[in-house]
């Protein structure tokens, strides 16, 4: 982290960047919030640890349209988010400095909670730079702890790896966190019967409060105006009205993010009422990979999308039925 | 005050819902909301806060206010009926309790809202004092004591036994209902509760926050602060802190097109949408910046400038615990406590 | 079952491709082909013009069934247009099935303006298929219903 600070205040130093976009220290010990420091002041509040999950690329959008260049800390599968994003335009690549930074999982606070973690005090563990897997909390309840992959999130289990796909500099190790299979979920989901499967949906999406959090973080999701936010047509939008707007907004957005989401996992890590959410677009990616060949979107920033693409041969999709 | 055991509130629970509806927190997978009590439902009173708070028994994300239909070309409009039976609210927090209190002031002002009230009319309120609380609470910044809930009835959940004492009339209706199981007892234990959870709250690191500067006379100085420019930068405009709010009480009328009538329906709005109080002519809020804003002042500034005083937040830290961007009220508060000597 | 008010009857939205299906239908109309009048025909520019949310709309005003007809692939009057909303179907009639909705209810066929045969034929298999699946109670509105 010191090294990170330092490096930021050089390049603000010799104006290579106008503004650092990472995260500050919160007022507990796991709420750090993105935020932009301009002088070296401000950045001795900055913090990278194990509770800055946000992906910054989303960021990036409006960060493209400030005068000057912005120094942005990109994890590894940020770097996905970003590419994609220079692939559509969104933002611009001349206007960041990104510094890959290294990872070694990212902590839902929420699983530690769940664990049965209250009154937290302080964390140790976090740091990038403790190489123990244990995480203690100093609670008003007592000392209590954890190991750091129990309180890992959902994604870091299926890590994509820890190679950036684009940066100008990379600061700092990673730590492999693989150790469970991205689609095995989405796998057992399919052996389900149809009434199984409906059940399941139901009983999940009947959660949703339509809180649009999941689609306001995603970095796919960067149209400036949404559909679900037109008034021309009457979609529920906001209001928790009946079952199937939420399968609807759910089925749909993932859809207008297909070929396009790099599955960073922000839509689950920030749902407030837990919605296994990248069940969806795992689904639309397992389904392009298996019918129309392995592709990971933000890879490059040049290939053609999926469903911006197509082959004389492609399957009918009757096919559904023939699976 | 009356006392059962943690294990015979199934059978409480059956007694009470056997005569009128009942809500109690639910878990549905893995998440507590309140929901209707039905058998088999995984009632949790451990968990502290439920995710969104419990107003929705009093005011409903969406509720329908009349329905129209269409047959030929005779329309008949069906208005909604208020609500007729009473209910119960079991295990609401007491910062949950202020947050009704909150909705009260806005709603049960003229002109009266008949939904709301008719709702307010039949509900009572069973409240349970918090039995650890936790880090992100905040409610005896607003004077709230988590020990003692005000409601129709104030519960104590003390080592595996529920204490209960009715405070109005409601309550004692409803203790009335289910006297056959409930045994009566001393405050002693209750009292030595009160006490544990009072030692708790002093030693939250929120509780020493200060609201000084925070009322109805600082709208011009807090609303031209150049502190919210860089403040809301994180916000990425989702709801989420509005909907999981126990007193945020905007909400937006739309129609809805069923094919063979219109329903006028109501629900929740967020202050953090692009689409918040649109008009023919627009938005009059047309940066984040500015929606941001709204909110705290609202709640900080505007709410008690209209009801002497009182905010309209009630410390439940639901929205620092929820925030995507780990914003919240707080970091606002403190943003200011720390730029204010510098303007 | 004999006929009364009761039997169910399916209400089946098609979507028809201007430039193929839609006057594969009319020749199937002119040459006094038979099919069932719970079809009801909506016609589209192309096939590529049915975004998924055309579908669940469908779904959620209460249609039992749904079915897109447009050129066969390499016919499109716009040359690539049934190529994409081949792709984007495919995907969408498997994410329908992955969340429970019997996965009959969807389908795509190639229809050509000279195929009155086939599109009254398809029509009369789909209606078939609709009515042994019975009431669409996965996917619709429930504000929708009464």
């Amino acid at each position: 982290m010191q090294e990170l600070i330092s490096r930021a205040k050089e390049l603000l130093a010799d104006g290579t960047v106008a503004r650092v976009l990472g995260w500050r220290a919160g007022d507990l010990p796991y709420n750090p919030e993105p935020a932009y420091f301009t002088t070296a002041e401000e950045l001795e509040n900055f913090v990278y640890n194990g509770f800055c999950g946000a992906n910054l690329s989303k960021y990036m959008i409006e960060a493209s349209k400030l005068e000057g260049k912005t120094m942005v800390c990109l994890k590894p599968c940020d770097t996905y988010s970003f590419n994609q994003l220079i692939k559509e335009h969104r933002v611009d690549r001349e206007k960041a400095y990104i510094v890959g930074v290294g990872c070694k999982g990212k902590l839902d606070i929420e699983k530690a909670k769940k664990l049965g973690i209250k009154g937290i005090e302080s964390v140790s563990g976090a740091e990038m730079t403790n190489a123990a897997d244990t995480l203690t909390f100093q609670t008003i309840y007592g000392e209590k702890s954890c190991s750091y992959a129990e309180a890992m999130l959902e994604r870091c289990h299926v890590c994509k790896g820890k190679e950036h796909m684009v940066y100008d500099e990379l600061i700092g190790e990673s730590k492999d966190t693989k150790d469970a299979e991205r689609f095995a979920e989405v796998e057992k989901i399919e052996a389900m019967s149809p009434a199984e499967k409906f059940a399941f949906f139901q009983k999940e999406l009947s959660k949703c409060i339509r809180c649009n959090a999941c689609r306001n973080v995603c970095p796919a999701c960067s149209c400036r105006k949404c559909v679900f936010d037109s008034t021309k047509f009457d979609s529920a939008q906001k209001a928790n009205v009946d079952s199937f707007e939420e399968k609807m907004f759910h089925v749909i957005r993932a859809f207008h993010v297909a070929g396009r989401c790099t599955d960073c996992g922000e839509c689950s890590r920030v749902c407030p009422q837990g919605i296994p959410l990248h069940l969806f677009n795992r689904k639309y990616i397992k389904d392009i990979n298996e019918l129309y060949g392995e592709y990971q979107a933000g890879a490059d920033t040049e290939s053609r999308g999926p469903l911006t693409n197509f082959t004389f041969d492609d399957c009918e999709p009757s096919i559904v039925t023939q699976r | 005050m009356y006392k059962i055991a943690k294990e015979n509130l199934p059978a409480l629970f059956q007694l009470i819902a056997g005569e009128r509806e009942l809500y109690v927190p639910v878990n549905n997978n893995g998440q507590v909301n309140f929901a209707a009590w039905t058998e088999g439902a995984v009632v949790d009173l451990d968990t502290l806060k439920s995710v969104k708070s419990p107003k929705d028994a009093f005011f409903p994300q969406s509720e329908n206010l009349y329905t129209c239909y269409k047959d030929g070309k005779k329309i008949t409009i069906q208005p909604e009926e208020l609500q007729n039976q009473n209910f119960v609210v079991f295990g609401m927090k007491a910062c949950d309790v202020k947050g009704v209190e909150v909705l009260d002031k806005v709603f049960l002002s003229e002109p009266v809202d008949s939904f709301y009230a008719a709702r307010r009319a039949h509900g009572t309120i069973v409240a349970l004092a918090c039995h650890e609380p936790e880090e992100s609470c905040f409610c005896k910044v607003f004077g709230i004591d988590c020990a003692e809930p005000v409601a129709d009835v104030a519960a104590w959940m003390v080592e595996g036994e529920l204490y209960w004492k009715a405070l109005t009339e409601k309550g004692e209706a409803l203790t009335k209902a289910a006297a056959s199981l409930l045994t009566e007892t001393d405050e002693a234990k209750v009292e030595a509760e009160k006490a544990a959870i009072r030692a708790i709250v002093e030693k939250l690191p929120y509780s020493d926050l200060s609201l000084e500067g925070w009322n109805g006379d600082a709208l011009t100085e807090k609303f031209n602060s150049p502190v919210w420019e860089d403040l809301y930068k994180p916000c990425q405009a989702c709801g989420t802190c509005t909907f999981v709010c126990p007193t945020c009480q905007c909400y937006d009328i739309k129609d809805y097109d069923t094919g063979h009538g219109v329903q006028r329906y109501r629900c929740w709005d967020s202050c953090m949408y692009s689409d918040f109080t649109m008009m023919a002519h627009g938005n009059n809020r047309t940066s984040q910046l500015q929606r941001f804003r709204q909110r705290f002042m609202h709640k900080l500034v505007y709410f008690p400038a209209n009801n002497d005083g009182m905010y309209s937040c009630v410390g439940c830290g639901r929205c620092v615990e929820k925030c995507p961007s780990s914003l919240n009220i707080v970091k606002v508060i403190k943003a200011f406590e720390k730029q204010g000597g510098d303007q | 079952m004999s006929l009364n008010n009761e039997e169910f009857r399916p209400k089946i939205v098609a979507f028809c491709c201007n430039w193929c299906s839609y006057a594969g239908a009319d020749l199937a109309g002119s040459s006094r082909l038979a099919y069932p009048a719970d079809v009801k025909i909506i016609r589209v520019p192309c096939s590529c013009r049915v975004n998924p949310m055309f579908i669940l709309r469908a779904f959620e005003k209460g249609a039992d069934g749904v079915i897109l007809c447009g050129c066969h692939p390499g016919d499109c009057h716009y040359s690539t247009g049934n190529y994409y909303a081949r792709r984007r179907m495919t995907l969408l009639f498997s994410m329908l099935d992955y969340i429970g909705v019997e996965n009959g209810r969807t389908r795509v066929e190639w229809v050509s303006a000279a195929e009155g045969v086939k599109f009254s034929q398809t029509m009369n298999e789909f209606v078939e298929k609709i009515h042994s699946l019975g009431k669409n109670v996965r996917l619709g509105d429930l504000r929708c219903r009464n």
